[in-house]
């Protein structure tokens, strides 16, 4: 008798703190060091800057971050991080997930631990796809490639040569674009797929120069490759000789893109996110970024989908009174819908995917600074590749 | 077709020529010193921050920043060849490989925490911007400047080698060190110049290679393989045998991505692989 | 002249290094190695880690998967002198053929072990006749572009192997048909204990078999050996494509408990790493790969959240340091301590 009187006393002792007092936990898996190391930064301050807004507890329980830095493009780091959260941590969300490798092994984790998995970045269409508990609040790639695709042949850009690294996102982007395209009554003319580490653009667009169309669609990883293509693109007189250059904004990213400066001037992109989209949400998402995370540069498109799915975690926390349930989680996010920095966003309930509106923008020097300036929209885009 | 022609095989020198101006150095130390230095492209990098560094900070114009660039990084590599480099002389390939991949490893870390991971621009003064147009044949202003440069570079250096004092010491060093030091030749401070003197040329080279191979923390060992490329293909040690391997690499390596885009980076590997299968010693291979 | 073998008595906790020199050591240097207690207390280590460690299996499963890849690349540079920047490329083979195996319907994963253990038997072979007519300097070159060509090929294939996506979806039947692959990492961790073991068992027998002395004397001098009537190339390509199998089965191994195989499995970056590791612990004693791999991942592990910019720094600092001043790694420089330690007492 006594025993079991110890053993109630001992579970009430431990039970009834754990409802009011044990912490919301988030594992934010993210590289944070070698060549990806922005994206894990971006993540962060994107969640800092929500929570900076909107107070840390929600439904009465302190909200906890904890960081995991994957090293890189590192899928078994990613998954050996995401099961010692869950296993060690007891987390209630799985968050961050930069590159497509990371996430996609970590899908096996959220399905096996019923875990809503947040994704704040990784484009590939497939990500969704992998796991009934993931839910994206980035972007997939196709969906903003189709939108230019579209857009161009609208406005009389009919015959564009296509160049991309040859990767699986490249490769992805050049089959989008190219069914876009056609679609609209375009025609690609020549397509090229450059080796992923390519050190000389030369030769390239040389080829891109003889063959005289009216348009380049270029999709290579952002930083380096972009300048470069660019570089060469103007040394050459591409620009001179009436071909534009079209890409997806990662080319054009808002952490980069001073430093890319001139180069990149005229340039048109298609994205869902610029820090010059012009609405008091975004207004007020710079704001807190800067008060967080101030002189670490622009915030960017991963630090809008961090900050979006943050505030996603609060929404499920709150009408679930702070007790979180993989499937009930998965249910509220399935349909979600509210205002973004980027515009008005919706989780699709049959893909958990995100619906969002794709801008085309051009570079612009505004008042020393080197600007994506939205010109014309297409709204409640899904992702094409599914 | 012939303008195309030569519009390619005058990107691939001028490729080629700029991975000879980085890559000679490491190709004197291999050969004389018998030292495997992955570290090269830090040195490479060096110079190409300090170049964005002095244009940027203290406005000075992109030409005139390159024989300071050579000073110093000439400096830097005497200083590490007094302190570091020539403990390991002895050592096995081994060590010497594993040494300076830490070097570099230490030198990306260093780069990234000043610089930031981000790619490094380069404004280029005018004159060397955009095309010339000599019958009909499309050439880079910049690329004829690199070609000059290096051009004139590998003069000087074959007269210094051929000669004066200096290099007659060098070569009878790379021949046969003991002997040449058994003859009364300062081995020690001929080792300290001729290290200096590649580590100088490499910075000139990841200067001047901005505009071409970027510039970002992981430089060094993004290029390592070209940089070991030229070398094992050329041959250690001399000056002849890296330019053509440099040169057939460039050419190669340029035509190949013109004409066959779908073959990718294979073609730079099936022609290393071929080469070292026909000459295991490099074209110009001098000792076993 | 041959050197005598390193006493597996250098290899594990500390207080047992400085004990003098018993008669079972004496037996010990000759080939035919006899096991010792230390060694039992080195293996009992790891399984004490399952019981007291729980929460951290997943890691110790990918230190034991390290080690055993580095343990291969030490047969290869610890015994038969040869560099190699690109051993990844077998790691990423056998990660590959095991993980397509596991994602088009053969689930059983000793056979997809084996099967990922061949095929990178199988590739090693033609690059062995390159790597081992070489120098040192063409030997790193050759490995590297080997490896190189290996990631440009899985990237280029990505209908087959995903590319840059990874290849995932792959299913794992239970052990033995009765343990599941859970999510604690309990299967995974005593998988990758038992097959590091088995293999760790092979490789000892090997380096210490006349075929391993042969190894030992190419290394020293291969001329002389040569000259000797040994047959130096094709006991370099022997060993060669033994160590890439060992590879190919770390790789199967890491491709079936995380149930995934990316680029990076064929990358640079692991094979520089595992350089490292091997260094680290000290190369051409089997044990030094263990520790190495054990040393570098906790590091990485503790250091890597704590301030990731330096990390690599630091990293690089050590390897300067390892060269400089103790050559030999951990291993390395406690066999030294104790050699110093026995000879004051004598």
């Amino acid at each position: 008798m006594k025993r079991i009187l110890l053993a109630i006393a001992c579970l009430l002792a431990t039970a009834l703190p754990a409802l009011a007092e044990t912490p919301l936990k988030i594992g934010l898996v993210a590289p944070f060091s070698g060549p990806f190391a922005d994206y894990g930064k971006q993540m962060d301050a994107g969640i800092k800057a929500y929570m900076h807004q909107h107070g840390d507890t929600v439904a009465g329980r302190k909200v906890e971050v904890i960081v995991r830095d994957t090293t890189g493009p590192s899928p078994e780091i990613a998954k050996r991080l995401a099961q010692e959260l869950v296993v060690r941590d007891q987390v209630d969300f799985l968050a961050g997930f930069g590159l497509t490798p990371e996430a996609l092994a970590v899908a096996d984790i959220a399905t096996q631990a019923k875990k809503p998995m947040i994704v704040m970045n990784a484009a590939s269409s497939v990500v969704t796809t992998k796991s009934p508990y993931i839910a994206r609040f980035s972007m997939a790639l196709p969906q903003v490639v189709a939108p230019l695709a579209s857009w161009a042949a609208k406005n009389g850009i009919r015959r564009v040569f296509t160049l991309v690294s040859d990767y699986a996102p490249g490769i992805d982007s050049e089959a989008a674009f190219k069914k876009a395209l056609t679609e609209a009554g375009g025609e690609v003319v020549d397509s090229i797929r450059v080796p992923l580490r390519s050190p000389e653009f030369a030769p390239f667009i040389q080829r891109i120069k003889d063959s005289q169309p009216q348009a380049v669609f270029v999709f290579v990883p952002a930083g380096e490759q972009g300048i470069a293509f660019m570089k060469g693109f103007q040394e050459r007189g591409l620009g001179a000789a009436g071909i534009k250059v079209i890409a997806t904004g990662d080319i054009t990213d808002d952490h980069v893109l001073d430093v890319m400066g001139d180069v990149a001037s005229g340039m048109i992109t298609s994205f869902h996110y610029s820090a010059a989209h012009d609405s008091p949400e975004n207004k007020a998402f710079l704001q807190a970024y800067e008060e967080v995370a101030g002189g670490g540069g622009r915030a960017n498109f991963m630090a809008v989908a961090a900050y979006d799915g943050m505030n996603a975690i609060y929404q499920v926390a709150s009408k679930l009174n702070g007790k979180i349930d993989g499937d009930k989680a998965m249910e509220i996010l399935k349909g979600m819908k509210f205002t973004s920095p980027r515009g008005p966003i919706a989780i699709d309930p049959d893909t958990r995917d995100i619906v969002q509106t794709v801008y085309i923008r051009r570079v612009e020097n505004i008042g020393g600074h080197y600007f994506n300036v939205e010109f014309d929209h297409v709204p409640d885009v899904r992702d094409p590749g599914k | 077709m012939a303008a195309s022609v030569l519009g390619v095989l005058f990107d691939g020198v001028a490729y080629g020529s700029l991975l000879f101006l980085i890559s000679v150095g490491l190709s004197v130390t291999m050969g004389l010193m018998n030292f495997v230095n992955l570290a090269h492209g830090a040195f490479a990098m060096a110079g190409g921050y300090l170049c964005v560094a002095l244009m940027q900070r203290a406005g000075m114009p992109f030409l005139a920043t390159l024989p300071l660039v050579f000073l110093a990084i000439a400096l830097v590599g005497a200083a590490l060849e007094r302190t570091l480099y020539r403990r390991l002389y002895d050592a096995s390939h081994l060590d010497q490989v594993l040494f300076s991949i830490g070097l570099t490893f230490m030198a990306v870390a260093a780069a990234t925490y000043v610089w930031g991971p981000n790619q490094q621009p380069v404004r280029l003064p005018g004159f060397l911007r955009g095309q010339i147009h000599p019958g009909g044949v499309d050439l880079g202003a910049y690329r004829l400047f690199l070609i000059g440069l290096v051009a004139a570079t590998t003069l000087a250096l074959h007269l210094l080698m051929a000669k004066t004092r200096f290099g007659a010491r060098v070569r009878a060093s790379v021949d046969n060190r003991a002997a040449a030091a058994g003859l009364g030749i300062p081995v020690d401070r001929i080792f300290v110049l001729t290290f200096a003197l590649g580590t100088g040329l490499a910075g000139v080279g990841g200067a001047v290679g901005i505009d071409v191979l970027g510039l970002d923390p992981t430089f060094p060992i993004k290029y390592m393989v070209y940089f070991l490329l030229v070398v094992a293909i050329g041959g250690a040690g001399s000056i002849k045998g890296p330019a053509l391997a440099a040169l057939l690499l460039g050419v190669f390596d340029v035509a190949g991505k013109y004409y066959v885009p779908e073959a990718g980076a294979f073609i730079i590997y099936g022609l290393m692989l071929t080469l070292l299968a026909f000459f295991p010693r490099g074209l110009y291979g001098r000792k076993a | 002249m041959l050197r005598p073998f390193p006493t597996p008595a250098a290899v594990s906790p500390e207080e047992d290094v400085i004990r003098p020199a018993g008669p079972c050591e004496r037996i010990a240097r000759l080939p035919a190695d006899r096991w010792t207690l230390r060694e039992t207390a080195f293996w009992l280590m790891p399984v004490l880690g399952y019981f007291a460690f729980p929460g951290y299996l997943m890691l110790g499963s990918q230190i034991l998967i390290a080690g055993l890849f580095a343990l291969s690349l030490d047969l290869i540079m610890g015994y038969a002198g040869i560099v190699s920047l690109g051993h990844a490329a077998f790691f990423g083979t056998g990660a590959y053929a095991a993980g397509l195996l596991a994602s088009h319907g053969w689930h059983e994963p000793l056979s997809g072990l084996l099967a990922g253990a061949a095929a990178a038997a199988l590739v090693a072979l033609p690059v062995s006749l390159l790597v081992v007519r070489g120098q040192d300097l063409g030997r790193l070159i050759v490995t590297l572009g080997i490896g190189m060509l290996f990631f440009e090929a899985a990237n280029k294939a990505a209908a087959i192997t995903g590319g840059v996506d990874g290849l995932s979806g792959m299913e794992i039947a239970p052990l033995f048909g009765l343990f599941d692959f859970d999510l604690f990492g309990r299967t995974a961790y005593l998988y990758s204990l038992g097959v590091l073991f088995l293999l760790f068992l092979l490789c000892r027998r090997l380096v210490h078999s006349p075929f391993g002395l042969s190894l030992r004397g190419i290394k020293e001098n291969s001329k002389r050996m040569a000259s000797l009537g040994a047959p130096v190339e094709r006991r370099l390509v022997s060993v060669f494509v033994i160590a890439a199998a060992l590879a190919g089965a770390a790789g199967a191994l890491l491709a079936q408990t995380t149930r995934f195989v990316g680029l990076d499995s064929l990358s640079f970056q692991r094979s520089a790493e595992l350089l490292i590791m091997l260094v680290l612990g000290g190369t051409g004693r089997l044990y030094g790969a263990l520790i190495g791999a054990a040393l570098f991942l906790l590091a990485q592990d503790i250091l890597a959240g704590l301030d990731p910019v330096y990390w690599q720094f630091w990293l690089g600092l050590m390897l300067v340091a390892v060269v400089l001043y103790a050559r030999g790694g951990v291993l390395g420089g406690a066999a030294l301590l104790a050699g110093r330690i026995r000879g004051k007492r004598r």
